[in-house]
């Protein structure tokens, strides 16, 4: 992927005596799109925080290009950041907003002049200059804000929930115009978002955090595909969570039945949850099911029907393109890569979002 | 370090805005005249203040004025509020500027302009000048305290309660009122403040004879401050505290619940 | 809304304000005018206004412009660190906080002059503490430094109050965006936290500058009978000498002054504020 541009070092952060970030370790690679995911609270911001000198973490260093820059002040950090509702400067045009960092750096007037035609067409907002920030949409005021933070050529962009505040249409275009921003740069993004559609569709690297705790980093495909405990499991995509056990390697007894798949190494006769993703549950026969069940319930969705499968008084979710009415009689299979098994989860925190879904 | 000096800036300033009125009171329960000397506890000039009569009647002019001036200038500022929604926004926006002027302009000015108005109508100074006076210059605070509220209103509940059956007057009780009240409270005890408070404007349109408390007090600082005034000053002070908490008290509790 | 946007019922319902506001604000204001341009046996006169222009009159006006300016530049230096300070205080304590500088306000403002009296007297309280303590007295009642205190003491709420506001609308963030593309603290005070609270500034000048400049109470406890303002002298023009007409005509100069400072203020607020 490349070397390690940002590397933090067990970062602990705690505000009124509440634990927000505890021993954190993470890397972070030249010119990739990194996304912080998690829910509120998760501890994601205050992690892009530390990284932009907004806080001071109680423990741990930040090394940014081989450097400590842990107490370094904001002013003297070479990343800029896109902050969330934009923090525009309302009482300067959009010209003088782009120019502010330029001008503090005492760049000549036709360098300023070239970068804020240059950023202005990056963005796509050509002939903007003199206009009020105020006077723009909340998709074009966001622009402005990334416009302002590249034109200082960061190594790093550093990205707080920006589309946060933009409808549905406006968010899934300015994803597009992002991922094609970072391509043409060249530079590092991280990326904060709860969503995790945004997180699977821009970056190259997600980190999955909860509770002050990095749950998984990997990409897109890894983290949808082998969540490794039932929050990751649950907070990306639809998925069931079915408390099984593990009969030896590649044999899961699920439900009552027996399932082949590929996991080992989780002992023998050991409890273990499965996660099983809707679209990967094959409805067929009753007959020629492992599992066998009822559809309880049926939504149309647009590109497939969303059931309800009651196995042995659980609720399956399945998803499938073919139709089978409610009070059909189905038959359960599942492909043996499509079981990903995780362990039982040990912390509190854990057990408790697990004992919701 | 900057901590340190912030906490002594602003303790600094709250010395200087405290400390004259700790005085005044320290100095109204002094049992000598002279205000250098600390002659003893006393509660004489409380007991005199209380039998005079030219305080008590000041007291009872100062609070009818206040209120009757609070009542009618929040009425018709809240009607005039809700009137203005249906008026179309050139004719809303010059009525506000009117209804500004006399916030924006010189207490003198006001006063000697409502002044000139009295003696041109030859409405004989006192009492019914007072209060005409102070419902001119309460009714735009009550205005900029609603106005606002007016302006968030949530036109569909109102809606929603005719859609339900509710005659127009019922669901405007049970609809707009309630959220309108807030800003209706909020204006009716700026006006009662400003009105007790006022001094300038009274001055110029009481005629001689009737006194408010302000007028009063000012009228006595210039024949010599007696000690009298000093417990007046002490009762006042420790009144408007006392309503001020309980008014401040109540909306942090509500926004808790 | 068919109660509100009623045709019929929304002039009607404000009609009565309209004509109060006719007769108990514009028709006043335009007998000030009337009587500012006449002479006593009705005819129309620019005499009551040049009359600003005589000596007595304008070293008054002079004392008033010069006293309001030292006033609200130092309720403004007073006030505007303190607005930084509350501003950045945790919500739970600054309110309260707030509330306690704002509270002597709503105190009566003569009480509030009186007790400088009381304290700044040849024989006051702080003269009796300074010879006790055998430091020199100080002696600055009936001048005007005294009428400065007095002012600066009554009116300083008025400037902390939209300051605090001011400032304290300004998103954390705004301040964060510019300390990120580089600029250091000074940098960050002068370019984006000063010019976004300028509207509260502005507001809070002109909440000082014109109370100061019309004041004749605080003049006339605090300076003595012999120091003048604008104030005092139409203040007698119309209770002591009746001349209704002189006193229309020097309130109408004053009226220039603060229609100087509301277009003043108008101007810059839009520039600062949008």
């Amino acid at each position: 992927m490349g070397k390690d541009l940002i590397t933090l070092e067990h970062i602990s952060k705690s505000y009124d005596g509440q634990l927000i970030l505890d021993d954190l370790n993470l890397s972070i690679y030249e010119n990739s799109f990194v996304t912080l995911l998690g829910p509120s609270g998760c501890g994601k911001t205050t992690t892009l925080r530390i990284i932009g000198g907004f806080e001071t973490p109680d423990k741990g260093r930040v090394i940014f290009d081989g450097k400590d820059i842990t107490n370094l002040s904001p002013n003297k950090r070479q990343l800029n950041t896109v902050f969330q509702k934009y923090a525009l400067f309302t009482h300067m045009t959009v010209a003088e907003n782009i120019a502010f960092g330029l001008k503090i750096k005492n760049k000549s007037d036709s360098y300023i002049k070239d970068k804020i035609k240059y950023a202005l067409k990056l963005v796509n907002l050509e002939g903007y200059e003199n206009r009020s920030p105020e006077s723009l949409s909340g998709g074009q005021q966001q622009r402005i804000a990334i416009a302002r933070a590249i034109v200082n050529e960061p190594k790093v962009l550093l990205l707080d929930e920006p589309l946060g505040a933009l409808d549905l249409k406006m968010r899934q275009d300015m994803q597009y115009e992002l991922k094609r921003l970072k391509e043409e740069l060249g530079i590092t993004f991280i990326y904060v978002t709860h969503d995790q559609e945004e997180a699977l569709t821009m970056s190259d690297h997600i980190v999955v955090m909860n509770q002050g705790y990095i749950q998984q980093e990997g990409s897109p495909e890894k983290i949808y595909n082998e969540p490794e405990n039932a929050f990751v499991a649950d907070f990306i995509g639809d998925s069931n969570i079915i408390r099984s056990t593990m009969i030896r390697d590649e044999l899961v007894e699920i439900l009552g039945a027996k399932f082949a798949c590929v996991d080992k190494g989780f002992g023998e006769n050991k409890p273990v949850d499965v996660v099983i993703r809707p679209e990967d549950i094959e409805l067929v026969s009753p007959e020629n099911g492992t599992l066998k069940g009822v559809v309880t319930d049926l939504t149309f969705k647009g590109v497939h029907y969303e059931m309800d499968v009651e196995v042995g008084g659980r609720e399956l979710l399945v998803h499938s393109t073919k139709l089978s009415p409610v009070g059909t009689h189905v038959g359960i299979n599942v492909d043996p890569y499509n079981i990903q098994i995780m362990n039982v989860p040990e912390s509190e925190d854990e057990e408790a979002i697990s004992e919701t879904i | 370090m900057r901590k340190v000096l912030e906490r002594l800036y602003l303790g600094l300033l709250l010395i200087f805005m405290y400390a004259p009125i700790i005085t005044l009171i320290v100095l109204s329960f002094n049992s000598s005249k002279s205000r250098a000397k600390w002659g003893g506890f006393t509660l004489e000039w409380y007991v005199n203040l209380l039998s005079d009569e030219a305080v008590a009647s000041a007291l009872i002019n100062t609070l009818s004025i206040a209120v009757l001036a609070t009542i009618i200038s929040t009425i018709i500022g809240t009607v005039s509020c809700i009137a203005m929604i249906g008026l179309n926004k050139k004719l809303r926006s010059f009525i506000m500027s009117i209804t500004n002027i006399p916030m924006i302009n010189a207490d003198i000015v006001t006063g000697i302009s409502l002044m000139l108005l009295f003696r041109f109508l030859h409405i004989s100074s006192g009492f019914t000048t007072i209060l005409l006076a102070h419902i001119t210059f309460n009714i735009p605070f009550v205005m900029l305290s609603v106005m606002p509220r007016i302006k968030n209103m949530n036109v569909y509940v109102y809606e929603a309660a005719l859609d339900l059956g509710a005659a127009p007057l019922y669901a405007f009780y049970k609809t707009v009122l309630p959220d309108l009240w807030p800003g209706i409270v909020s204006g009716a005890l700026m006006a009662f403040t400003m009105s007790l408070d006022d001094f300038i404007i009274t001055y110029f349109t009481k005629g001689s004879g009737f006194e408010t408390l302000s007028t009063l007090i000012y009228n006595e600082v210039k024949r010599g401050i007696q000690p009298e005034i000093y417990a007046l000053s002490a009762i006042i002070f420790v009144v408007v505290l006392t309503l001020l908490m309980l008014v401040y008290r109540v909306p942090a509790k509500k926004n808790k619940d | 809304m068919k109660l509100f946007k009623n045709k019929n019922t929304a002039p009607l319902l404000s009609s009565p304000y309209m004509a109060w506001a006719l007769i108990f604000i514009l028709v006043p204001l335009g007998m000030v005018i009337y009587y500012g341009f006449t002479t006593e046996d009705g005819f129309f006169t620019f005499e009551n206004i040049a009359t600003i222009a005589k000596p007595g009159y304008m070293k008054a006006l002079i004392r008033s412009i010069r006293l309001a300016l030292i006033s609200t530049l130092v309720c403004l230096l007073l006030a505007y660190p303190l607005g930084m300070i509350l501003s950045s205080m945790k919500l739970t304590r600054n309110t309260y906080i707030v509330t306690l500088f704002i509270l002597p306000m709503w105190m009566n403002f003569l009480l509030r002059t009186l007790t400088w009296m009381t304290l700044l007297e040849g024989k006051g309280v702080i003269n009796t503490v300074l010879e006790s303590l055998h430091l020199p007295t100080i002696n600055i009642i009936n001048t005007p430094a005294a009428i400065v205190l007095g002012m600066v003491y009554n009116f300083l709420p008025f400037m902390i109050l939209p300051i605090y506001n001011s400032l304290s609308k300004i998103d954390e963030n705004v301040i964060n965006a510019a300390r990120d593309l580089g600029a250091d603290s000074l940098q960050t005070f002068l370019k984006i936290t000063f010019p976004l609270s300028l509207p509260g500034v502005l507001s809070g000048i002109t909440m000082v500058f014109i109370p100061a400049l019309t004041t004749f109470a605080i003049s006339s406890m605090l300076g003595g009978s012999k120091i003048l303002l604008i104030g005092n002298i139409i203040e007698q023009e119309f209770t002591q000498l009746y001349d209704w007409h002189l006193g229309s005509g020097l309130s109408i100069v004053l009226m220039i002054f603060i229609f100087i400072n509301m277009i003043i203020e108008a101007l810059s607020g839009n520039q600062g504020g949008k």
